[in-house]
């Protein structure tokens, strides 16, 4: 091949005897490369080949090309001709983020809220509501001012919004548009993503306000350990202890805050795509947040039945913000031994009430 | 019933960003969107190679998955398309997207994203009126028995658009010139050239 392209190029114009030389000597080692050369003229013939050049002339796209790009790896000399170039040849996570929502977080979302939901139906019919065992006394306990009270059921009422928009926009899909048709569904979808990202906000702040307001209450004893034991009670004879709060209050209490602060954080990187995080991260933040929420909601199931349905005396303490001096001893006997000289009758609440003194603060231990 | 491909041939593609252009232009594209894009790797360096690319309007399309309004449908030509009208702007099509397809008009804090835009392979979308269809999605070039814009303008007829049939048809006659064993693809037997709607995700 080399031999071949030399006998092309053409001489240089010849220039006095030096040269003549030159030239006459260059021609002589042409003519000895010529012969040696053709030895090999076969392959000299193939290169001559236009089709053949034609396959050697560019290079070709080589499967490391192809695996650099599959791999969603960019490099330093890759480039976009998009405005915002952030973005790789080829999304690989996007696979793995389309299969863990939708084969995952998807069926064992409903499988998790479904199952609470039946074990608690289930427990209700089998076990039934937990009455007060002893009468009444009649005399009341302050145990949630006005304030927590407005702050809980502000939280509550946000949270079953964001959790009922937010099953809408993972599953409702199945459910609604073949169910309402198309114009209904539109409406119903975009009104899910407008509450459950205006709300969100909303509500992340006043869950991080309740939980700095209700910790001390909420620090875990050693008698909660016997109360998680015997499963708040309902293992064994007799009263388990309890403070103000007890074991299972506390653990929904650090479930909030730890996997409710999750949520929230991982809300708040999907919610706001302005300080421009990329599509990877919101994949994650997704999953956690999808992952996160559903469990909390399946177990927001359990304390909503013990707070209202499944025992006797509760839901009016955060109703009226009093309980009855037995409810008390019953379920927080150490809050009630602490606090039982604040206890107030029914008519002097009444008096209390008509006359407007305002609310009092909780019955705290002194 | 056709099965309709983008196909771009990386060894003639040669960045001139015409595919670009012609979309554009063709579909009166909202500003600060590009449905389609050209992308280059190893720029400057010998094994330089450019690649346009758009929405591949997926047999198996992600978008369509994971979409929570369901806004997306498959035309008998195996097109992907989406409904304005139902899209909410969550960005999920744009996530399980491979191909960085979906666009947003705006990025905007609690998830203002406006409706999703992208390639509807020069197909227009669902709407009531011809006017509201260009308005809203751009022209309708296969209702008037026209290929997609970008791939009719290539000037090294790199972007290859058509029945997957035809379209891999003509990729291996080009192959088959070149003298490649395996052409532009890598060694997989089962991304062969006859093979277009090969899902690289199953992992054959």
């Amino acid at each position: 091949m080399t031999t071949l392209t030399m006998t092309k190029v053409p001489s240089r114009a010849p220039s006095g005897t030096a040269s003549w030389l030159q030239r006459g000597w260059r021609l002589c080692l042409m003519l000895v490369l010529l012969v040696a050369s053709l030895g090999v003229t076969h392959m000299a013939v193939a290169q001559a080949d236009p089709d053949r050049e034609m396959t050697t002339a560019a290079p070709g796209i080589t499967a490391d090309q192809w695996r650099q790009v599959r791999s969603g790896e960019t490099g330093p000399n890759y480039r976009d001709s998009r405005h915002e170039s952030n973005y790789n040849l080829i999304n690989a996570s996007g696979e793995t983020w389309r299969i863990l929502r939708n084969r995952w977080v998807s069926p064992f979302g409903l499988i998790a809220i479904g199952g609470m939901a039946a074990m608690i139906a289930l427990f209700y019919f089998i076990v039934g509501r937990k009455y007060l065992e002893e009468p009444r006394t009649g005399r009341k306990l302050l145990r949630w001012s006005l304030l927590m009270r407005a702050l809980h059921w502000t939280v509550a009422t946000l949270f079953i919004t964001l959790a009922l928009t937010g099953l809408n926009l993972l599953l409702g899909k199945f459910v609604f548009r073949t169910l309402f048709g198309d114009a209904v569904w539109a409406w119903m979808i975009a009104a899910s993503k407008v509450l459950h990202n205006y709300l969100g906000p909303i509500f992340g702040v006043l869950l991080v306000i309740m939980l700095i307001s209700l910790i001390k209450e909420n620090i875990p004893k050693k008698h909660d350990w016997v109360w998680f034991k015997k499963g708040g009670g309902m293992i064994g004879k007799g009263h388990v202890d309890a403070g103000f709060a007890n074991g299972g209050e506390k653990a929904w209490y650090w479930l909030l805050a730890s996997v409710g602060i999750l949520v929230v954080a991982s809300g708040f990187v999907l919610d706001f795509p302005n300080f421009d995080q990329g599509r990877d991260t919101m994949q994650w933040a997704n999953i956690i947040h999808a992952v996160g929420a559903l469990g909390l909601t399946a177990v927001s199931l359990g304390h909503i039945y013990i707070g209202t349905l499944g025992t006797e005396g509760a839901l009016e303490g955060m109703t009226t913000g009093y309980v009855d001096e037995t409810w008390a001893k019953e379920h927080h006997n150490l809050w009630y031994e602490a606090v039982k000289d604040q206890t107030v009758s029914e008519e002097e609440l009444a008096a209390r009430k008509a006359g407007g003194s305002g609310e009092p603060s909780a019955a705290k231990p002194s | 019933m056709a099965q309709m491909k983008f196909m771009c041939d990386a060894e003639r593609c040669i960045e001139c960003n015409g595919c670009v252009t012609a979309c554009k232009n063709a579909n009166d594209v909202e500003w600060g969107i590009q449905r389609r894009r050209v992308v280059t790797l190893n720029d400057g360096e010998a094994d330089e190679m450019s690649i346009s690319v758009a929405c591949m309007h997926c047999d198996d399309a992600p978008c369509m998955a994971v979409c929570p309004t369901d806004c997306f449908y498959k035309t008998d030509d195996g097109i992907v398309l989406h409904d304005k009208d139902l899209c909410i702007g969550c960005g999920y099509c744009l996530y399980a997207c491979p191909f960085g397809a979906p666009q947003f008009p705006q990025q905007n804090a609690f998830g203002e994203r406006g409706k999703m835009d992208k390639c509807t392979f020069c197909a227009g979308g669902p709407a009531e009126t011809k006017e509201e269809e260009y308005q809203k999605y751009g022209s309708n070039r296969i209702a008037e028995g026209k290929l997609p814009l970008c791939a009719e303008m290539c000037s090294t007829k790199a972007l290859l658009a058509g029945d997957a049939q035809d379209v891999a048809d003509i990729f291996r006659q080009r192959v088959v010139h070149r003298g490649h064993k395996d052409g532009a693809w890598s060694n997989n037997p089962q991304a062969s050239t006859d093979n277009l709607a090969y899902d690289a995700a199953r992992k054959g």
